[in-house]
Formats: C-alpha cells, structure tokens, sequence
C-alpha cells in the first residue's frame, strides 16, 4: 500500500495554509506570528541587550539566545506541564544554531538577543514555525541578517516523500514514516537546520533537500510579504 | 528607583488627568474577549485591554478527588508571565507576581462558586473532571490581573467536554457539553498613587503605585474575592472607594463576554 | 579598428545587464536581491554576493546614483560619539555615575565630566545626580568594547527636573528633530512645552498636563508617519488645528 492522496488532499508538495503577520507584540524590539495550518508560533525579540550573568558575555560579539516553549494548553492531548523539557531544550538549541548563520552580531560584543519562540496551540511541525516566525521577528527588531531563515519538514509517509507533515502523517500507522525538518537560507539555499526521526533511503536526501528548497522559498516569499506588510503601512 | 516618574504622574493626577488623558475611572480600549481562540484547548480566550494580551486556555483531564471531597471536581488555575511579553520577565519558574496573579484568577472562580464542583463528578471518590487553568501574558502592557480574570473566565464560558469513554480522553473530540457557569465573576483593580484612586494602570502607573485593591464581584454586586497588593496601607475610606469602583466597572468588563 | 568597436559593444553590454530591482524608498528585506550588476555599488546596509547586491537587513532602499543603500526603520539604539542622549541615573559611585543609556550598553560620566565644581573626596555624589534621575549627556567616546563615556559639559546639557520622559523609535529621532530643529520648535512653540529630544529615543517633555498630552500625540503621530512626504505641513495642520 502507498499513501497515494494526503488526507487532507494537499499536493505532496504543498504546505498547509500560512498566515504571517509582523509587529504582534508592541513591548519586543521585534516580533511575529507564523500560522501554518494548526500550527502557530509567537516570536519576540529583545536586545541586543546587556547580559547577565557576566560570565556569559563574548567581548568579540553578541550571543544569540533562543528558547522554545508550548504554552500549557498548546497539545492536542494532555496538558504541558510549564517550565521546559528535554525536547523544549534541545529544539531551542537548534533553533537558535539554525538562525546563527545569517546574523551578524560584531557590532553588539558582551550583548545578548534573545528569541522567545511561544506555541499557542500545534499540530506538527512546531519547531520550523518557531524559526520562522523568529527570523521574521528578528528583521523586525532591525539585526544586521544576510538572509532570513524559512524552515519545513519534509517527511515521507508510507513510501511517499511530502513536504510539511500534519499530525495525521506524523503519525501514519503503515509502512515507515520519516519526518526531516530542514531550515534554509533561502536565497542561497544553505541548510542551517537538519535533523530526522524515521526511515529514508540514502539516494532519496537529495529529493528531499529539493522538495524543503522548493517551500522554503515559497515561506520566504510570505515572510517577505508580512515583513514589508508591517512597515509599508507605517510608510504610507 | 521611580521618583521622577511619579512626580509626573502625580502632578497630572492632580490636575484631573493621567499619562495618556484617561479619566480615573475609564479602561483602555479597545477591550477585547475572543473566545475559543486555541483550538488545541477545550476552552480558551484572547483577551485585549488596550495594548495589554492575554491568553487563557482549559485543559479538561480525568483524576482522582481529594479525599475530603469525595464528590468534587476542582479547577488548578496556572499562570505564566512570559518573558516574551515584557523585557522585565525572565525565564525560569514562577516568581512572586505570577504567582499572586494565579491565586487572584483562581480565587474570584472558585469562590464566586460560579462553576459546579459537583457537577464535574465522574465517579464519586475515584473519578472526577480537574479543569486546567492556565494564563499567559502575550504583552504587558499593565493590568494584568484584570485581563487575566477576565480571560479565564471567558475560557471557561467557551469550555466544551473532550469524548470520554471511561477510562481515556479523547482530545480530538469535542462533545456539546458544556461548563455551566452560574454566575460572572470579575476581577478590577483599583489602584492607589497619592490620595488618587485609578483603575485599568498601564505600565508606568503600575510602577508609581503605593498600594491596589483587586476585588472580583459578581452581577448582584455580591464580593466574592479580594487582594490587596502594593506597600502602602489603604484606610477604611479608600477600600469603600475602590469596591464601589471595582463594582461599577466590573459591570462594564461583564458587558464585553 | 574593429578591436575598438567591439569594446565598445562589450561596454555597454555590461552597462545593460546592471539592473536595479528596487525602487527608491522601497521596503526591502534581508536577503532580498536590490540590483544585479557590477557597476551598481553596495552602500550601508547592503553586501555584494556574486554579481548581486542584497539587503543585509531590513530597511528603505535609497539609490544614491550609482550606489544602494539601506536606511533603518527599526532597532535599538546604538551609541555613537557625539551623540547627545538622555540618559537615567542607574548606580552612583565613588567617582562618578553610571548612566543607562537606552541601548545595550551603559555609560559612566566622571566626576571631573560632571561639574567644574570641587568635589570632596568620598562626597556624596547623589547631591549632584541622584537614582532614577534623568540627565540630558553628550557621548564623547564610544571604545570597540562598548565602554561608553559622557559629559555633561556643553551647550544644553543637565539634568532634567519636573516633566516626563517618553520613548520613541531612536530610528525617527531625525524627523521629530526635523531639518535645523524645525519639528521640534514648531511642536515647541504650539504647545508651550519644553521638549528635550535624546537621540537615543528618549523625549523629555515639561508643560502643563494638556499640552504635554498634545506633545506626545504629535511626538507619535510623527514616529508612525515618519516617512510620509510633506510631513511637516501635514503637523503643522494637525498642532493648528487642536485645542
């Protein structure tokens, strides 16, 4: 047996719908939301700023600091129990090596940004709307970035490579399932994030990165468009 | 550390006015309730007071009653002052301020006995409904306590039973039952700068404030719960003032559910 | 002779293929690509990448003749010499105050920077500049590690007594200025107010309750319209036409 039509009847290519807006919370030097299907996440930016405890600060540039967290009521199950997990800690450490790349932080030594990646409510595919909606949220707060950064899984369910899985495929009962969230630059179509949970064959990585290229550079174009969203209505 | 902000803030309250020309006893606006805003929640609530956001969300789960109250569900309210929402917040477990705030939301619910402990009663002294109440801050922008009564309270309203087959929940599924609150009780704070009392402070007046009062009352005006917060003392005058206050405008948030 | 000509084609080939993507006073956003072509050159906020030129963060594209550039809409402050910034009072020491400075670094100002008065040694500074007061300074120097130094000598610098403090995007301190000061004075003389503007993005406004109300409503009203064309007639209208 093949999953030869999405349950949802996406193209296997396609992602679910995306609403991304700027300027969300009025106390952060930036900020954005990024939706994609039941899937949201919250960014804030703050700083650069002065960094405690002092021990932490770099004299030769400012450090990044991201942190991921569900809010309690976020889970389509039981409710998350607040203060951060294993997997809330590791997701933030990738998160922030994910958006590294494109900041240039020289000019802020012995500072700190910080990134607060919030998840209202998820299904799937939570940790690559983080690092979107902090890569807008960090243009927001005016850094130095040479790209933004756009993130989606790529997975394959049941033999089929698809992009973006939703909770149902995640969670396909038949046959393997892969599920690959890959962050890109998408202008340069540099991989800042890899990781994997699942099965795929060797030859098949290439069709893989091909596929998370293809939508990134779609996510790319409606981070764009929510970015100059914000700041044309403050021109005009 | 806030002299200088307080001057200022006393001097125009003393010519009738605050920082942003609000009358004493007038909230921000827009004041905003949007319910069922997280669809992963069983009840849940977006509440905007000006630039102020909160989000309020239910989780519904099946455990054991305390012994006492053999027959009795119960509510276990948690709130969170997100780091995200205001630069002064820090990571880390929960400080005093979230805390009180926790307690506040969950005291004006609990003894405003709007929700039917009995009610949430699966099998008496082994199986009853625990409501999951939690508050998180989205921007501080001052008073948090009011949107945050306020939002779990619309949480509530919204609330409809997850499918329980007796032994597991299942989340996907929602049933028509709803929570049936049988009153609406609201949390206002009133707050004390100088001899002026004010309601719905933003930031800069939180931080100017020598004492508040939040009182939760229901629509016949009935009390249901009180906080007093801030250091300094408040008379017998003072405490006549702001309930009386607390009241009237709790009538007014009422009106936005 | 035919050597020559083909240069000549070659020239202008190379003139055609630079290609701006942009408009002037268009919103772009990193990584976006603003031209293609050697001969169009990258100015602040750009990088060349290839034969590209991108936006290195977001920002208003400027095209200058042959150069792009990117002007700041959003950011924190950052120090620079020369600045004159409103600062708050944050810790007073033995010889001199440490100052924040709105931005991620903060500054001392010396006692020999403060006053030409004698100082006592071991006097308590607070008699000058106490915690939480606000001082208006001038950065004189600003090291590569961010260790920021201030005076308070000079034309207009002191402390600021009575009045409030508002913050604003330090990214539209040069329009609520305005050319030779000209928004400030005219906010100035409508509303009867002192007005102090850091350029830092802190704004101190002294007056009497309504007008200083009416001062900061402008003050905004030009943070959220600060690249509308003709914004100072469209103030002028605003501030002539309120109480």
């Amino acid at each position: 047996m093949t999953y030869s039509k999405r349950l949802d009847s996406r193209e296997f290519d396609e992602t679910r719908h995306i609403e991304a807006k700027v300027g969300i919370i009025k106390r952060a030097d930036g900020s954005a939301y990024f939706k994609i299907g039941n899937t949201w996440a919250y960014a804030a930016v703050y700083g650069p700023r002065n960094l405690h405890p002092k021990f932490l600060q770099d004299p030769q540039k400012g450090i990044l600091r991201c942190n991921y967290n569900m809010m309690p009521f976020s889970s389509s199950n039981e409710r998350v129990r607040p203060g951060g997990s294993r997997r809330s800690k590791e997701i933030s450490y990738v998160t922030e090596k994910a958006l590294l790349p494109v900041l240039d932080l020289n000019e802020y030594p012995n500072s700190v940004v910080d990134v607060f990646i919030e998840l209202p409510q998820t299904e799937a595919g939570s940790r690559c709307a983080g690092i979107c909606a902090a890569s807008m949220a960090l243009a927001d707060a005016g850094l130095t970035m040479k790209d933004l950064v756009a993130a989606v899984s790529v997975g394959k369910v049941d033999g089929k490579l698809l992009v973006d899985l939703d909770y149902s495929e995640e969670s396909w009962p038949d046959g393997d399932v892969a599920d690959i969230p890959v962050a890109m630059t998408p202008n340069t179509g540099q991989v800042t994030l890899l990781q994997m949970d699942g099965k795929i064959k060797k030859d098949e990585i290439s069709k893989v990165l091909d596929m998370a290229k293809k939508a990134c550079i779609r996510i790319y174009d409606i981070q764009k468009k929510a970015l100059k969203a914000k700041y044309n209505a403050d021109v005009k | 550390m806030n002299a200088e902000l307080r001057k200022s803030i006393m001097k125009l309250l003393k010519s009738g006015t605050r920082l942003d020309g609000r009358k004493f006893s007038e909230f921000r606006k827009p004041i905003e309730v949007q319910c069922n805003y997280i669809n992963t929640a069983e009840g849940s609530a977006r509440v905007k007071i000006g630039e102020t956001e909160v989000i309020a969300g239910v989780k519904m789960e099946v455990g054991k009653p305390y012994p006492d109250n053999p027959d009795e569900g119960t509510i276990i309210v948690g709130a969170e002052l997100l780091p995200m929402s205001n630069p002064e917040f820090e990571l880390g477990p929960p400080g005093i301020q979230a805390v009180e705030l926790a307690r506040v939301v969950d005291r004006g619910i609990r003894e405003s006995k709007t929700i039917d402990f009995k009610g949430l009663c699966i099998t008496p002294g082994e199986k009853v409904w625990l409501l999951l109440i939690d508050v998180i801050s989205v921007n501080d922008a001052g008073n948090l306590l009011d949107a945050a009564s306020l939002a779990a309270l619309a949480a509530l309203k919204s609330a409809r039973f997850p499918e329980y087959n007796g032994e597991k929940i299942d989340y996907k599924k929602k049933t028509d039952k709803e929570l049936e609150l049988r009153n609406l009780p609201i949390a206002i704070t009133v707050i004390k700068i100088g001899g002026s009392l004010i309601v719905d402070p933003d930031s800069e007046e939180e931080k100017a404030t020598d004492a508040r009062l939040t009182v939760t009352s229901m629509e016949d005006g009935t009390l249901c719960a009180m906080q007093k917060g801030g250091d300094a003392p408040l008379t017998k005058e003072d405490i006549e003032k702001m309930v009386e206050l607390a009241i009237e405008k709790g009538k007014e948030l009422r009106e936005c559910l | 002779m035919q050597g020559n000509k083909d240069k000549v084609i070659a020239e202008s080939e190379v003139f055609k293929m630079s290609e701006i993507k942009v408009k002037d006073k268009e919103i772009a956003v990193p990584g976006e690509a603003l031209a293609v072509g050697m001969d169009v050159l990258p100015g602040t906020g750009t990088y060349r990448s290839g034969d590209k030129i991108m936006a290195g963060r977001l920002g208003l594209a400027v095209i200058d003749g042959r150069t792009i550039k990117l002007i700041p809409l959003s950011g924190r402050y950052v120090p620079k010499r020369d600045d004159t910034i409103i600062c708050k009072v944050i810790d007073v020491g033995f010889s001199g105050w440490r100052l924040d400075t709105n931005s991620a670094y903060s500054a001392m100002l010396s006692m020999k920077d403060a006053t030409s008065d004698f100082i006592q040694r071991g006097a308590d500074l607070t008699q000058y500049f106490d915690l939480g007061e606000y001082i208006v300074c001038g950065i004189v120097n600003v090291t590569s590690q961010k260790l920021i130094d201030v005076t308070m000598k000079g034309p207009g610098l002191r402390k600021l007594k009575g009045g409030r403090i508002i913050e604003v995007d330090s990214n539209k301190v040069p329009r609520i200025i305005g050319k030779q000061a000209s928004m400030v004075s005219m906010i100035k003389q409508a509303t009867k107010c002192n007005i102090v503007v850091g350029q830092n993005g802190l704004i101190w406004i002294d007056g009497e309750p309504q007008s200083e109300l009416k001062a900061i409503q402008t003050i905004r009203k030009i943070e959220r319209e600060s690249h509308v064309s003709g914004l100072t007639d469209k103030i002028k209208e605003y501030l002539d036409k309120g109480e």
